[in-house]
Parts: structure tokens; C-alpha cells; sequence
């Protein structure tokens, strides 16, 4: 190999060019000033590396916690948390993954200039962490990275465009308009929730909002990120050393430091390594995603923006409330019923049941009031429970980790993709594609000719 | 002068909130005034003239400073009154005058 094509290879194989490069064109795209064009580019691809360092306080902070649970209950368990997994897989994907990201963007753009699915989606974040994990599916499945890149792609702007389009009949309930939807890869959790609650509606006995109650104030502190994480993995790290035993962890993992203020301090690190995480994310977005907006808008006619979860919380903050304690209940419950089957444990993500269990009591209790926006929330809590523990096996190597894929999404989409591939292999992987390609093409066109927007369980089936 | 949306992460719905903010400005016919985006848990009061958030985080949010607190953080009728009232507040012209969308 000669010299330069070593030198360019190595500079592509950065994954934090990869995100500065993408952030170059999308604001060369906008003809943004040249001062503006180097400090964002700049800023992305720092806030990449800031992202990196991040994943190594995370990881760092979740082997003690892996090694002192298999030691109290001789079973793996593993903490579904986004931005952990994320940054676990970036050190490795990193490139691939950001390509994918992008390309997913322009399917996206094209699905839903093309389709009566207008569905432009925004939240870039989510829509990264799955470009993630499609990376590690079409990996493990044994593809070639080109491979990699063109199917992985095609399915990131499949999931982008669908997702939203399966929550949008309760969406449409919520905000009473059809201009925007709902745009996180909750989705197909908050769905279901969705279809609980209008089938647990009730004519004789309807269920008053959720809005009517008074609830008592001083819950403000569950909105901090980094607190809950803190306060949840602290709970959840000191019950699991009482269990391992001092003698363990003194001896084996904490060179001598008392066992709980060791486990205290570790837990506290993993939600620094989130904050880290989180903050990197913000900065390698803040390019791109405006860039994507303005593009979009020019692109897609009647475009609705799909958008992050909190939108909706202001439509019904009791709500929020109630969905989150339901589907954190329905979390505790699927836990409960993991450890007496013997399986390995997923341990309720509390930012997971927060967010998506949140966002179904909203859509629940616009579909059913109070009943609609407990059922549908503890469903939800039990989907994003039992869903991740079926994709474990279909991550590869990354299945093995202490933090996986925490949304519902990433569980519909990583099963189906994944159990394709161990049925029929990358042929089968391909035709489950192509095959929801052209259903989506065919529902879009039969819904031109009714002009009626109705449920169509075929969306669910290209998930 | 400066406009600070927050919400929880810090990810989607603040950043959305900010485009519509920076929509808003444009509007109204305003220049020179910064937006930006941040999580709860990194924002102090000081940070910015003018806090943005949505009602569900109203609570936690209330000892920012100037919290301008919105029903919907997608109406931009909303928004742009609000930005508008708060921009009178620290005492900057407002060129366009409300206009009904």
C-alpha cells in the first residue's frame, strides 16, 4: 500500500471526520459565511471526540456493576440505556454508523417526498443511536462494509419514515392536528400503548382525563437527566453490592474501598459519562440537523416535521407522570418475571420508562383518558422490557455488553432484521427490505386512492 | 441578549424549540439576538436573558430567571407573542409588529 492512500485511509477511518465532513456539506449547502462553515465544523468534530471520551467514563463505570451482579445472582444483567450503548459502539462503527446516519437522512428525505408517508424526521439523536445499531446488526449478519452501508441505510429510512407514521391516528388525538407528528424510536411502544388504551375505552364508563387531577409539585427534580440517572443507578448499584458482599467487591473490583461508597461513586460516574455523551451529541447535531430542516422543507411538499418526545408532555404534563410510574411498574414487573425464569435480567431503564412511558400516557390518555394512559404506559413498560431482551442475541459481540438498545423501536426493528438473517441469511435480510420498500410504495398509493387515512397493519409488518 | 430553550436532555424538543425561537425573531424582525439549546441539569440562572420552556418543565425551571413558558412548544403563534413580550421586556425594538399566520 503506498504512502498517501494509507494517509487518507487512516483520516476516513476517523469517525469524527466522517461527522465533521457531513457537517461541512450541510452547511455549505445553506451557504452559510466561511467563518460560520470552519467553526462548525470545527465544533462537530470535537464535540464527536467529547462523545468518545464519554463512552469510556460510561464503560468504565458499568464493568464493576456487571461483575458484581453475575457474582449475586450468577445471571447477566444489563441496564438499557441509549446513550451508553451508543458510545460503546461508536469507538468501534463510529464511521460507518455516521454514514449511515446521513445516508438514512436522504432515504428519509426521499421516502417522504415520494410517498403519502411525509414524515420528516427530526429528532436527529434517536434517529443516530439507530443508525448505531443498524451498524452492529448488518455487521454481525456477515456483510461486506459496502454491504453494510447501502442495506443499512435503506432500512435506517424505512424505520425514520414509519416509525412515525404508526403513531400518528393517536398523535392526531393528542395535538388535535395532523401538521406534525411524533418523531423517537419509542414509537412502536407508544403505539401500542396508543391501541391498548382506545381498546380499553369504554362508552358506559368513560375515563375521565388525567388532567382533572391535582397532582402535588416537588416531582421537578425527574426532569434532570442527570440527576435520575444518578439517583436510579445509585439505588439500583447499592442493592446489587448488598447482594455480591463486601468481601467480593473489596477483594476483586474496588482495591480495598469500602463496597458502598465505591458502588456510590461508580454510579455517579456512569451518569457523568451520560452527561458527557449527551453533550456531544448536542454539539455534532447542532449542524447537521438545522442543515436537514432547511433542506427538507425544501424538498418534501406538505412536509410534517417528526419530532422529540417532550413535544407532547406539554399537552398533558399529569399525564407524563402517570404514564412514567405505570410503564416503570410494568418494567419492575417484566423484571421480576425475568429473574424467575432465569433468563438474563434487563433492569428498568428509568430514562426509557421516563421518556416513552411519559409520551404513552399522554397519547393514552387522548385515546382513553385515565385508564387509557395506565394500561397503555404499563404495556409500553413491559415492551421496552422484554423487547431488548430478544435483541441481545441478534447484536453479536455487542449483545454481550452491560447496556443495550433501551426503545422499542431498536427492538421491532432489531428482531425483525435480525431473525431474517438467522432464517434465511443476508439473502433473506435483502428481501425483507426490498419487499417493505415496495409495500410502502403500495399502502401510499392505495391511500392516495381512498384519500382516507385508516389503520393499515402493514406498516407494523415493515417495521 | 439571549433566548436559552431547555428541556430534560437537552436533544430534541429543546433544539426544535430553538429553530421555532430563531423563526420567530426573523419574524419579528430582530438581528444580533443569540438562541441556543441546553439540558435542565447544566442551565443556571445567568445563563441567559430569556429561558425557554415547555409547561411540563415550568416547575423545575422556575428559579432561571426570565422563564417564558410555553403550552406548545409547535405553536408558533404562541411562541411569537411570547418572544415578542419578552423582547419588550429587555427593552429591544420590535420592528414587526404581531402578525397574524
Amino acid at each position: 500500500m503506498n504512502g498517501v492512500l494509507k494517509v487518507l485511509l487512516d483520516i476516513f477511518r476517523q469517525p469524527a471526520v466522517i461527522v465533521a465532513l457531513i457537517s461541512l456539506i450541510g452547511l455549505s449547502v445553506q451557504r452559510k459565511p466561511l467563518t460560520d462553515i470552519m467553526k462548525g465544523t470545527i465544533r462537530t468534530f470535537v464535540g464527536f471526540l467529547v462523545l468518545a471520551a464519554g463512552a469510556g467514563v460510561v464503560s468504565g463505570a458499568l464493568t464493576p456493576f456487571g461483575d458484581m451482579f453475575q457474582e449475586a445472582f450468577h445471571v447477566q444483567g444489563v441496564v438499557p440505556n441509549n446513550e451508553a450503548i451508543v458510545g460503546t459502539v461508536l469507538v468501534q462503527y463510529g464511521s460507518i454508523a455516521a454514514l449511515i446516519f446521513f445516508l438514512g437522512m436522504v432515504i428519509n428525505v426521499l421516502l417522504s417526498a415520494t410517498t403519502r408517508f411525509k414524515y420528516v424526521y427530526l429528532s436527529g439523536h434517536v434517529a443516530f443511536y439507530m443508525a448505531t445499531m443498524i451498524t452492529v446488526i448488518f455487521v454481525a449478519a456477515g456483510f461486506p462494509t459496502w454491504g453494510v452501508l447501502l442495506w443499512g441505510s435503506i432500512a435506517q429510512g424505512l424505520i425514520v419514515t414509519l416509525s412515525p407514521a404508526i403513531v400518528q391516528p393517536f398523535m392526531k388525538d393528542v395535538t388535535g392536528t395532523d401538521d406534525v407528528a411524533l418523531g423517537h424510536t419509542g414509537g412502536a411502544g407508544i403505539a401500542l400503548g396508543g391501541l391498548v388504551a382506545r381498546l380499553t375505552r369504554s362508552k358506559k364508563h368513560p375515563s375521565k382525563s388525567t388532567e382533572d387531577i391535582h397532582f402535588p409539585s416537588g416531582l421537578g427534580f425527574l426532569r434532570d437527566t442527570t440527576v435520575i440517572v444518578a439517583l436510579s443507578m445509585g439505588i439500583i448499584y447499592i442493592i446489587v453490592a448488598l447482594f455480591a458482599g463486601p468481601t467480593y467487591i473489596e477483594s476483586k473490583l474496588s482495591s480495598g474501598e469500602n463496597f458502598i461508597v465505591f458502588s456510590v461513586i461508580q454510579a455517579a460516574t456512569f451518569s457523568a459519562g451520560v452527561f458527557i455523551i449527551l453533550a456531544g451529541v448536542r454539539v455534532v447535531l447542532g449542524e447537521i440537523i438545522p442543515a436537514f430542516k432547511g433542506i427538507s422543507e425544501h424538498l418534501v411538499k406538505d412536509a410534517k416535521p417528526a419530532l422529540d418526545v417532550p413535544v407532547t408532555f406539554t399537552f398533558a404534563p399529569n399525564a407524563v407522570m402517570i404514564g412514567f410510574l405505570s410503564s416503570f411498574v410494568g418494567g419492575i414487573v417484566g423484571m421480576t418475571i425475568m429473574a424467575v425464569a432465569g433468563t438474563t435480567i434487563i433492569i428498568p431503564g428509568i430514562v426509557a420508562h421516563f421518556m416513552t412511558g411519559g409520551a404513552t400516557g399522554v397519547i393514552g390518555n387522548g385515546a382513553g383518558g385515565r385508564r387509557g394512559a395506565i394500561l397503555g404506559s404499563f404495556v409500553n413498560g413491559l415492551a421496552i422490557t422484554f423487547l431488548p431482551l430478544l435483541l441481545l442475541p441478534v447484536l453479536g459481540s455487542v449483545g454481550q455488553e452491560n447496556a443495550t438498545y433501551s426503545d422499542a423501536d431498536f427492538g421491532v426493528a432489531g428482531v425483525f432484521l435480525g431473525y431474517l438473517n438467522r432464517g434465511g441469511g443476508q439473502i433473506a435480510i435483502i428481501a425483507g427490505l426490498v419487499i417493505s420498500v415496495i409495500l410502502v410504495y403500495l399502502v401510499s398509493f392505495l391511500m392516495g386512492r381512498r384519500k382516507t387515512v385508516s389503520e393499515q397493519p402493514s406498516k407494523s409488518v415493515s417495521k | 441578549m439571549k433566548f436559552l430553550s431547555v428541556c430534560s436532555t437537552g436533544l430534541g424538543s429543546s433544539f426544535i424549540t430553538q429553530l421555532n425561537v430563531e423563526k420567530a425573531l426573523k419574524q419579528l424582525g430582530v438581528q444580533g439576538v443569540e438562541t441556543d439549546h441546553s439540558d435542565l441539569g447544566s442551565v443556571s440562572q445567568g445563563d441567559a436573558d430569556v429561558i425557554v420552556v415547555g409547561r411540563d418543565i415550568a416547575e423545575a425551571a422556575s428559579g432561571l430567571g426570565d422563564v417564558i413558558v410555553l403550552n406548545s412548544l409547535i405553536d408558533m403563534n404562541e411562541i411569537t407573542q411570547k418572544v415578542s413580550a419578552a423582547l419588550e421586556r429587555h427593552g429591544i425594538a420590535v420592528p414587526e409588529k404581531e402578525q397574524k399566520q
